[in-house]
């Protein structure tokens, strides 16, 4: 087995397009499992005991089976309710909704370390529902939420990888489509870890920057 | 609906491909988690460093390359193996690498005292770890021992993609062939909430059990 750069740099344009739709399916997965891991988070809140058993049915569910037969779902049987999805739509619509179930819970977890004590207080000085929410309970809730929150957007950006199976042409599927038209493995595959490591490093950088941020809220 | 009913031996055969898998897999991760956990807390700076690395690498790409790479790469460079190996090699050492920070981060969670008492008491480095150390940073691993368990179950779906007849394999195989999909999926999306549920359980009655134990 050779390495031959040539290659490497023959196929690189390609690979580097592949890394910005990786790129933007983690982002825009991330934006759809923040906003419906929260409604998730606030319906688990509810005083009816049949909408927080079904929440807990629901997250259990998107927890305890694989990402990749959720896309299948979405990508194969939705059609046949005529519901049909662009895969990249698919793809990062099955990414938010299987994270959402993992944010929900970081949600719960931040809000509920809030000592109770605070809600009483802050009733006590005849705060509105709303500046507790906003002056209170948030800013010490926040900052224990970014470094969890961080760490699902990374898993997510790992997870990526599978929109290649239903035809998004992300870093993965560049690989496979190089490799099978020729016949070379090495060094596309290769070189998609390595973008995937340098992507992990970067986001891990900009999560240390958030956590910093929002330390900074208290 | 009715013709794929027909299948559910093909389903019945990968569940049973699904939980080698996972059953393979988790030792193979629990043997990688302690070997690295303990080898970030090792008094030997290329030993840290070299477990750093591991789970750097591990932690740092994606299962899926990891496993395409295992599949496509390594037979060119001479090392052939079996696709279901491969599939329990990449499993295992990827969950083994978040397993491993578990390790890592339960022993240094146990007071520094408790080393220094039986450092006091004369016990060896490997009694101090085995009799001390160890016990007390277990039931701290538990809770994060069962979600890696759960995690690795999931992942086993992927190795469908190098050619085994696992779980999504065969719910893959059903579509293709009666152009059904509502009832492969379905099935197997219970199939995988059901493992995890039962995967679940004796990490919760353990935790039940190493919560209470007057240790």
């Amino acid at each position: 087995m050779t390495w031959d750069w040539q290659f490497v740099w023959s196929f690189m344009p390609t690979l580097l397009e592949g890394a910005w739709l990786t790129v933007l399916a983690t982002v825009v997965g991330t934006v759809i499992a923040l906003l419906l891991g929260a409604v998730l988070a606030v319906a688990g809140y509810s005083r009816y005991r049949l909408v927080r058993g079904a929440i807990a049915f629901v997250v259990q569910f998107l927890r305890g089976t694989p990402l990749l037969v959720q896309l299948y779902v979405i990508f194969f049987v939705l059609p046949d309710i005529g519901i049909v999805l662009p895969a990249f739509l698919a793809g990062v619509i099955g990414l938010g909704v299987h994270y959402s179930a993992y944010l929900a819970e970081v949600y719960r977890a931040g809000i509920d370390s809030v000592d109770r004590g605070q809600w009483d207080a802050s009733t006590a000085i005849n705060l509105s529902r709303r500046q507790v929410w906003l002056h209170v309970i948030l800013p010490q809730a926040i900052p224990k939420m970014v470094p969890p929150l961080g760490n699902y957007s990374i898993g997510m950006l790992k997870e990526s990888a599978l929109l290649s199976t239903i035809s998004v042409f992300e870093l993965v599927a560049r690989a496979q489509a190089i490799g099978n038209e020729t016949y070379r493995f090495t060094e596309p595959l290769t070189l998609v870890g390595l973008s995937f490591l340098t992507l992990t490093i970067i986001f891990t950088l900009l999560l240390r920057l958030a956590e910093r941020k929002a330390e900074g809220l208290r | 609906m009715q013709e794929s009913l027909g299948y559910y031996g093909l389903i019945l055969q990968g569940l049973w491909v699904t939980v080698q898998l996972t059953v393979a897999g988790c030792l193979l991760a629990a043997l990688v988690a302690f070997a690295i956990g303990l080898g970030g807390v090792s008094r030997a700076w290329p030993v840290r460093l070299a477990c750093r690395f591991y789970t750097l690498f591990f932690r740092g790409t994606s299962s899926l390359v990891q496993l395409f790479w295992a599949f496509y790469v390594l037979p060119q460079m001479g090392v052939e193996l079996s696709p279901m190996l491969v599939g329990i090699a990449v499993l295992g050492l990827n969950v083994g690498s978040y397993a491993a920070e578990v390790v890592r981060a339960a022993i240094l969670a146990v007071p520094r005292e408790q080393s220094e008492a039986a450092v006091a008491i004369n016990l060896t480095r490997w009694q101090r770890m085995r009799y001390v150390i160890l016990p007390q940073a277990l039931p701290l691993m538990l809770p994060s021992f069962g979600n890696n368990v759960v995690e690795l179950m999931k992942m086993t779906a992927i190795v469908s993609l190098i050619t085994i007849n696992e779980l999504t394999a065969q719910a893959q195989a059903i579509r293709s062939a009666t152009g059904d999909t509502l009832m492969p999926y379905l099935a197997i999306l219970i199939l995988y909430y059901l493992l995890s549920l039962v995967l679940t359980a004796p990490v919760k009655w353990l935790e039940k059990r190493g919560s209470t134990s007057p240790r």
